[in-house]
């Protein structure tokens, strides 16, 4: 016979139901069949021998229900029946069968039907929305690219690539005339064949471009300073000589040879033997230039 | 007790390596005769195959050592006559000629780049125009990371991506006259991946994207780029697919750099993995040039080039990196000697 009280006092309150589910503030009921989800006297479906519920398959909604009279045939318990795909009809349907049924399994019923209709409308307006679609990383393919790339790193030697391709491009001329690099300038001088009157030209140009500098100071860098041919020793000597005198007195003209020597210098290092202006000796950090056209006073030659 | 009884079996166990290393010696010192018929690899026992292992690894050791002492005392020995030194075999060095390298005279291919999609920006006609968004959400690495994409390339704009759906961005975009469409993709709140459109159906190449650093992450770096229009260095491009990608990358930069702003971007590739470096040079003189590295720095793998615009289900592979589990394969598809473009 079929006790539901019986029934309810046992698997709800004193021993134990496979289908509850305790957490701290309420009893769950994992059965599929109930219609609630809670675990209650009336939404137990072992402990209510006249229920009802709302499931769906695939899309479509079906209104399930258990009577006593045929609570002993557990395989024909559940009468399925099919309910339209139209809402209102559904909703008909549902109070047709469920005419003289308890009101809350009536009520409960169409809740339950409504809130799966809606949640079957998400998930059509889901699919035809971006999927986020999910590729699985081989931990393997992953770690042998990094140290592939590691190694491709080493090997690119990226810094020195990106150096030569520039200097090949300032020697291929892409820049153009934005930088002047005397060098350049005077290989092009030696390939053509009056290379002498061009210098002696442009000798004239930078004496006068050199008066115009007189005066100014200028930090100069002495490693561009480069040491042209010993061609006059004479003034080598006479320089050991008298060292000491001439830098305490002329410092500023030492300043303004070194410029002048700066301006020679960075214009272009072999024409410096043709203006003559050679001896030059690094010592203690003072650099005395002397200069055979435009000689200053004979306070920087005097012995 | 089982504690006990395991010490005394590896008590008796140690002496019983002992033994038969003494035993192993002999039979090598008497089996000097014949060739042994062991390998290490045949003892069944694990710790002792190790321990043989081990000697055998040591033995193998110091027999280089010794070789590499002779060859050097002979070549101090010889002093000028010493042959050349041998050079270390790398992946450079064995590499197989491709048929797929780009000859630069080859008329089939220059035929090709005058009328592919990118002939009217070679040509001069387009100008480019970069758009550049994320997935969906982006966090902040990645929102800084296109920022900074931004300031790097010239006429690039950036649009919060807020779910819009790709194919219908790149009809927008076509109407806007943008020719250039680069979604970076994240992942666990960083960057990984790249797909870049070029637009009027242009091909679509979708890139995996590793290391990524940003600027301030950078060390003795200089300050922020300039709005003048970067140089372009494209490294070692040099097969038919290296040829397009490099096209790719080239057609992202207007045509006429402004040499004033001295920067330059470079894309090296090298085995497949194209290094992305943003730099300010300055030359010393003609023959030294400084380089001082301003922007991000990323590098890509290329994964996929499809031939219209981003389509992921009907879209015409042209090329796919297809990666295989067990055997290390190594094709280098875009890469052969160097070849430089501007």
């Amino acid at each position: 016979m079929q006790h539901d009280d019986v029934i309810w006092d046992i698997i709800g309150n004193k021993q134990f139901c496979s289908f509850k589910v305790k957490t701290k503030s309420q009893n769950f009921c994992r059965n599929e069949y109930n219609i609630t989800g809670l675990c209650n006297r009336s939404s137990c479906p072992l402990a209510n021998s006249q229920y009802a519920t709302i499931r769906e398959e695939k899309g479509q909604c079906f209104l399930y229900m258990k009577v006593i009279e045929r609570a002993a045939f557990p395989a024909k318990m559940w009468e399925k029946v099919k309910l339209s795909k139209n809402y209102e009809k559904a909703l008909e349907q549902i109070d047709e069968n469920l005419i003289y049924w308890p009101r809350f399994i009536r009520h409960k019923c169409k809740q339950r039907f409504t809130k799966i209709t809606q949640y079957l409308i998400r998930m059509r307006k889901l699919v035809l929305k971006r999927q986020r679609k999910l590729v699985p990383l081989s931990r393997k393919v992953e770690r042998r690219e990094k140290r592939k790339e590691e190694k491709a790193l080493i090997a690119a030697q990226l810094d020195n690539a990106i150096e030569k391709e520039l200097l090949e491009r300032l020697k291929q001329g892409t820049y153009g005339d934005i930088y002047n690099f005397p060098v350049h300038a005077f290989d092009r001088a030696l390939e053509q064949q009056d290379e002498e009157s061009e210098e002696e030209e442009e000798d004239e140009e930078e004496e006068e471009e050199d008066d115009e500098d007189v005066g100014k100071s200028e930090f100069v860098a002495e490693d561009e300073v480069e040491e042209s041919d010993l061609s006059d020793f004479e003034e080598m000597n006479k320089l050991r000589t008298s060292s000491d005198e001439e830098e305490q007195e002329s410092s500023e003209e030492e300043e303004e040879e070194e410029m002048e020597v700066e301006t020679k210098a960075s214009k272009s290092k072999g024409k410096s033997p043709a203006n003559g202006s050679a001896a030059r000796k690094k010592r203690a950090y003072v650099e005395i230039e002397y200069e055979q056209e435009t000689e200053p006073t004979p306070k920087s030659r005097a012995t | 007790t089982r504690t006990g009884s395991r010490q005394h079996t590896q008590g008796g166990g140690v002496e019983t390596k002992e033994e038969q290393e003494e035993k192993m010696e002999k039979s090598e010192q008497a089996a000097a005769a014949f060739p042994p018929s062991f390998s290490v690899s045949e003892i069944k026992n694990k710790q002792r195959r190790h321990l043989m292992f081990m000697k055998f690894k040591q033995e193998k050791r110091k027999q280089k050592l010794q070789l590499k002492k002779k060859k050097k005392k002979e070549r101090e020995a010889l002093g000028d006559k010493a042959p050349p030194k041998e050079v270390p075999k790398t992946i450079e060095n064995q590499r197989v000629y491709d048929e797929t390298t780009v000859n630069p005279e080859d008329e089939e291919v220059a035929f090709d780049e005058g009328t592919d999609e990118f002939c009217s920006y070679f040509n001069g006609l387009t100008n480019p125009k970069v758009l550049i968004t994320t997935s969906d959400r982006p966090r902040g690495r990645t929102v800084r990371f296109c920022e900074q994409l931004a300031t790097v390339i010239p006429n690039a704009y950036v649009y919060y991506r807020r779910g819009l759906a790709l194919k219908r961005v790149v009809p927008q975009c076509i109407a806007r006259n943008f020719t250039y469409v680069m979604v970076v993709n994240e992942d666990r709140k960083v960057p990984n991946g790249l797909v870049l459109c070029h637009l009027p159906d242009g091909p679509t190449a979708h890139f995996k994207v590793s290391s990524v650093r940003l600027r301030k992450e950078m060390k003795r770096r200089g300050k922020e780029p300039t709005e003048h229009s970067p140089e372009v260095i494209l490294n070692n491009f040099s097969t038919r697919l290296g040829h397009s990608i490099g096209r790719l990358f080239a057609a992202l930069f207007p045509q006429d750099p402004q040499f004033v702003g001295r920067q330059v971007a470079t894309f090296h590739n090298q085995r497949d993995f194209i290094f992305f470096r943003f730099h300010r040079y300055i030359f010393k003189n003609e023959k030294k040039v400084g380089i001082q590295e301003l922007g991000p720095r990323f590098t890509l793998k290329l994964r996929s080039l499809q031939k219209g615009t981003f389509d992921s289900k009907f879209g015409e592979y042209e090329w796919v990196l297809k990666v295989s589990l067990s055997a290390v394969t190594v094709f280098f598809k875009m890469q052969e000697e160097l070849c430089c473009l501007i």
